[in-house]
């Protein structure tokens, strides 16, 4: 997909010095079904830099969490990867298994959902370090063993008088925080944190999301945060990418995507989130499409409610905003370049009328 | 027994009320409620005969729901919160206290007598994927009720009735959706059919336990929706269980925050939320992450998690993470342990054995209800080494900025037989009131008078 810059050309922004850890080119993610294939990621990129987050969000089934996975290649057997990950300009998706294996731990990290069932509940705290530590970095002594280990933990939080406590004898906060601790302890370049605070209570979560907040101060750890909870990614993250039904449809700047949301997406999901200012509810027609058969042109237009004619018929190119944000929309690309409205057709720009009835109950 | 709530402000609140001046009638009065859970123990509890104690789940609520109200009980897990919506159906037995549904307690009820009653009461569970039954198609299972309460004559009647509550919830067509099996719907078609069932029986109060937050950003709307819709339609009264303030915020009349089994904040949503008073509510406002950039405010956030509800703090229960506890809110020795452990945390690794080499024993710290401690200097240390070790803390703490307030509960500390002594203040547990001139009942000693200090 090319993107079209309505920036002057060639002139980074400032937050674009730093070369990326991570850079995501075109990444395709197929399941094979008795159905035929679903693609669930369907051509994303996108770069992380050091010390950045980058929040994922968007509903369940838009492949958000399939994307946090096969980064790290840990998709399931049945699945198909195709384009590029670079991490460092080390092409992820060629490597063998093994290869790969290596590089989980020191670079590549994963933060799971569960902290309660994650940690092998028949070993000491100390124990899942030593485990850790001796695993990827052979050589280590015992004292820069429980060093390193204390160190991580004090990072989250944890008393080190509790490092010979088994897994019970925390609560479920202080385990995700072990959880955090554990991946980080191996200091990769890289992490992925696929809904780290979904299970957990209230304060508790925005305890985790100020220490992963802290995160991108103390360390310089690379950090996609993958969640459905628009409110921790405008506190936690430095940029946000909005996903639909395999696609990303618009990333940038997370305060400037929450406060000008561009495409007719994120506009719909922000009105639709209960907040405490909520004085009305708000929501989407219909639901997320079929990703083994997804709609033609805009996955969104058959909900979108400035849907024009051409949207159902045509892709819409990424564009790139003056803001920085990128768009996957016409109404955005035509006012970024009104030549693109041409691809449309002639009466591509009348709205498509009232889209067609959607039963209230056709929902996700 | 503490006065009711605010009428007034709860009825501004419904609008479909503003214009009948007469009051509610009460559908369920709650009366100091308790729901304690035995604890089974480990094998070692039960060798040494150590009673392994109870849970109090629900330990004192008093409770009252008028007839259209929408009630928010709003805590984080373990609260308490679920199993109060349980039992006020019959589903948990109290073990003492009662709940009285239009004059009659129900509390110590036995299935056979409650059975009747369902029909009235139903609950919506949290898990619309598992409430469902895999193997029932949406025509059994919505209908199930009938059959349960032997509501329907014939087949076409039955049929009817099912095509009536499918109608009512959004499913349409019906017949597009009576022969459907769960795994054909999706999360919040499953949940429209769970409250189909819900109200198939026509009830009169429906506990709804987070009835939404297993749903997807873009359908919670839908669903909360629908349920003010049949709210309307069908003059219900809803209990809803959540952890979710802001959804509590728009969908509820009145609102009581729970913590530990017990209410803290009990009130009109509307004073609730404009002016929290309870510390707790307070934290859980503030906890609440802001989807607008521009709205989003510095967090300050207590310290810890909820505690163990096996062995609760003394006195309030929200102390230990309180910034603003007082002499009286119930400081422990827990308290002191927790206190070493956070300075701990922010000290270099020889620093922190060292001063922890002070203490003989730190797991003696740990026993719950210990309002006279008495410390074992560590080997090599005497009792007026840690005495000056927690001297020194003490005065630290108290000239920090935000102060320690765990040092105002400690009444004498001295050196005493090769030990180190320390006394706490005695706790009193905060009554829930009702403050004056505000339709708001809350339960901390910041509020009570006895908090001057």
């Amino acid at each position: 997909m090319t993107t079209t810059d309505a920036a002057a050309p060639a002139v980074p922004a400032a937050d674009d010095a730093r070369e990326p850890v991570l850079s995501v080119r075109d990444m395709r993610v197929w399941y094979g079904t008795e159905r035929g294939p679903v693609r669930a990621v369907d051509g994303v990129s996108f770069d992380v830099r050091p010390g950045e987050t980058l929040g994922l969000v968007g509903e369940s089934g838009c492949g958000k969490s399939t994307l946090g996975r096969g980064v790290l290649g840990l998709t399931p057997p049945g699945s198909a990867v195709d384009g590029e990950v670079l991490l460092r300009g080390t092409n992820l998706v060629e490597l063998t298994p093994k290869e790969l294996q290596k590089r989980r731990g020191p670079e590549l990290g994963l933060i799971f959902q569960e902290p309660m069932t994650r940690l092998n509940p028949l070993m000491k705290i100390s124990e899942q370090f030593e485990e850790t530590l001796r695993t990827h970095e052979k050589g280590l002594s015992k004292q820069e063993i429980r060093e390193r280990s204390l160190e991580a933990l004090r990072g989250m939080g944890i008393p080190p008088s509790r490092y010979e406590n088994y897994p019970h004898e925390f609560s479920g906060g202080m385990r995700q925080r072990i959880m955090i601790a554990l991946a980080l302890v191996l200091r990769p370049a890289f992490v992925v944190a696929d809904e780290p605070t979904t299970a957990l209570d209230v304060l508790v979560e925005a305890q985790i999301i100020k220490i992963l907040a802290d995160l991108r101060k103390n360390f310089d750890t690379a950090l996609v945060l993958i969640t459905h909870n628009l409110g921790i990614v405008a506190e936690a993250c430095d940029r946000v990418a909005v996903m639909y039904a395999g696609h990303i449809v618009e990333q940038g700047d997370s305060r400037e995507v929450f406060a000008n949301p561009q495409h007719p997406y994120t506009k719909e999901l922000l009105r639709s989130t209960i907040s405490l200012s909520t004085t009305g509810l708000h929501y989407i027609p219909g639901s997320p499409p079929d990703l083994g058969n997804p709609p033609e042109g805009c996955r969104f237009h058959p909900r979108c409610p400035v849907a024009m004619r051409g949207c159902a018929v045509v892709e819409p190119p990424e564009v790139r905003l003056r803001s920085g944000v990128r768009s996957t929309c016409w109404h955005q690309a035509i006012e970024v370049d009104p030549s693109l409205a041409d691809e449309l057709g002639t009466d591509g720009r009348e709205p498509l009328a009232a889209v067609k009835e959607i039963s209230v109950a056709d929902e996700a | 027994m503490p006065t009711k709530p605010d009428t007034d402000a709860a009825t501004v609140a419904m609008d479909k009320r503003a214009e009948d001046p007469v009051e509610p009638e009460t559908l369920v009065e709650i009366e100091n409620l308790e729901v304690h859970f035995g604890l089974r123990g480990g094998l070692l509890s039960r060798m040494t005969g150590r009673g392994a104690g109870a849970v109090k789940a629900v330990d004192g609520v008093n409770l009252t729901l008028r007839k259209g109200e929408v009630l928010g009980l709003v805590g984080e897990s373990g609260s308490g919160k679920t199993t109060l919506g349980r039992t006020l159906l019959g589903l948990n037995s109290p073990t003492s206290g009662a709940i009285r549904y239009r004059g009659e307690d129900i509390a110590q009820y036995g299935e056979r007598q409650l059975r009747p009653l369902r029909r009235k009461l139903q609950m919506v569970f949290q898990d619309p994927h598992a409430s469902l039954n895999p193997a029932m198609d949406i025509r059994t299972a919505v209908g199930h009720p009938l059959i349960i309460h032997n509501l329907v004559q014939d087949e076409a009647d039955y049929e009817a009735k099912v095509v009536d509550a499918l109608e009512r919830v959004g499913l349409t067509p019906p017949e597009r959706y009576l022969t459907k099996y769960p795994s054909d719907l999706s999360g919040g078609q499953k949940q429209r059919a769970v409250l189909a069932r819900a109200i198939i029986a026509e009830p009169e109060l429906l506990v709804a336990d987070e009835p939404i937050s297993m749903l997807d950003m873009s359908v919670r709307a839908k669903i909360l929706q629908l349920m003010l819709d049949l709210k309307r339609d069908l003059d219900l009264t809803y209990v809803y269980v959540t952890h979710d303030l802001a959804s509590a915020k728009f969908f509820c009349d009145n609102i009581a925050i729970m913590y530990l089994g017990r209410i803290v904040e009990y009130g009109p949503t509307e004073e609730v939320f404009a002016d929290p008073k309870h510390p707790y509510t307070k934290a859980l406002l503030a906890a609440i992450p802001e989807p607008d950039p521009n709205k989003a405010v510095p967090r300050d956030l207590p310290r810890g998690e909820i505690p163990d509800a096996a062995r609760p703090p003394l006195g309030c229960s929200f102390h230990p993470r309180c910034p603003v506890a007082l002499a009286g809110c119930g400081w422990e020795a827990r308290d002191l342990r927790a206190l070493l452990e956070r300075r701990w945390l922010e000290m270099p690794v020889e620093e922190y054995a060292k001063e922890k080499a002070l203490f003989a024993d730190l797991t003696a710290l740990g026993e719950p209800e210990v309002t006279r401690l008495s410390i074992a200097p560590g080997r090599g240390h005497t009792q007026e080494e840690v005495l000056e070790y927690l001297r020194n803390l003490r005065e630290e703490g108290s000239a920090a900025q935000p102060r320690e307030p765990f040092w105002s509960g400690v009444v004498a500390m001295q050196a005493e037989g090769g030990h180190v002594v320390l006394e706490f203040e005695q706790s009193r547990d905060p009554r829930l009131r009702l403050l004056p001139e505000t339709g708001v009942q809350v339960a901390c000693h910041l509020y009570d008078g006895t908090g001057d200090e």
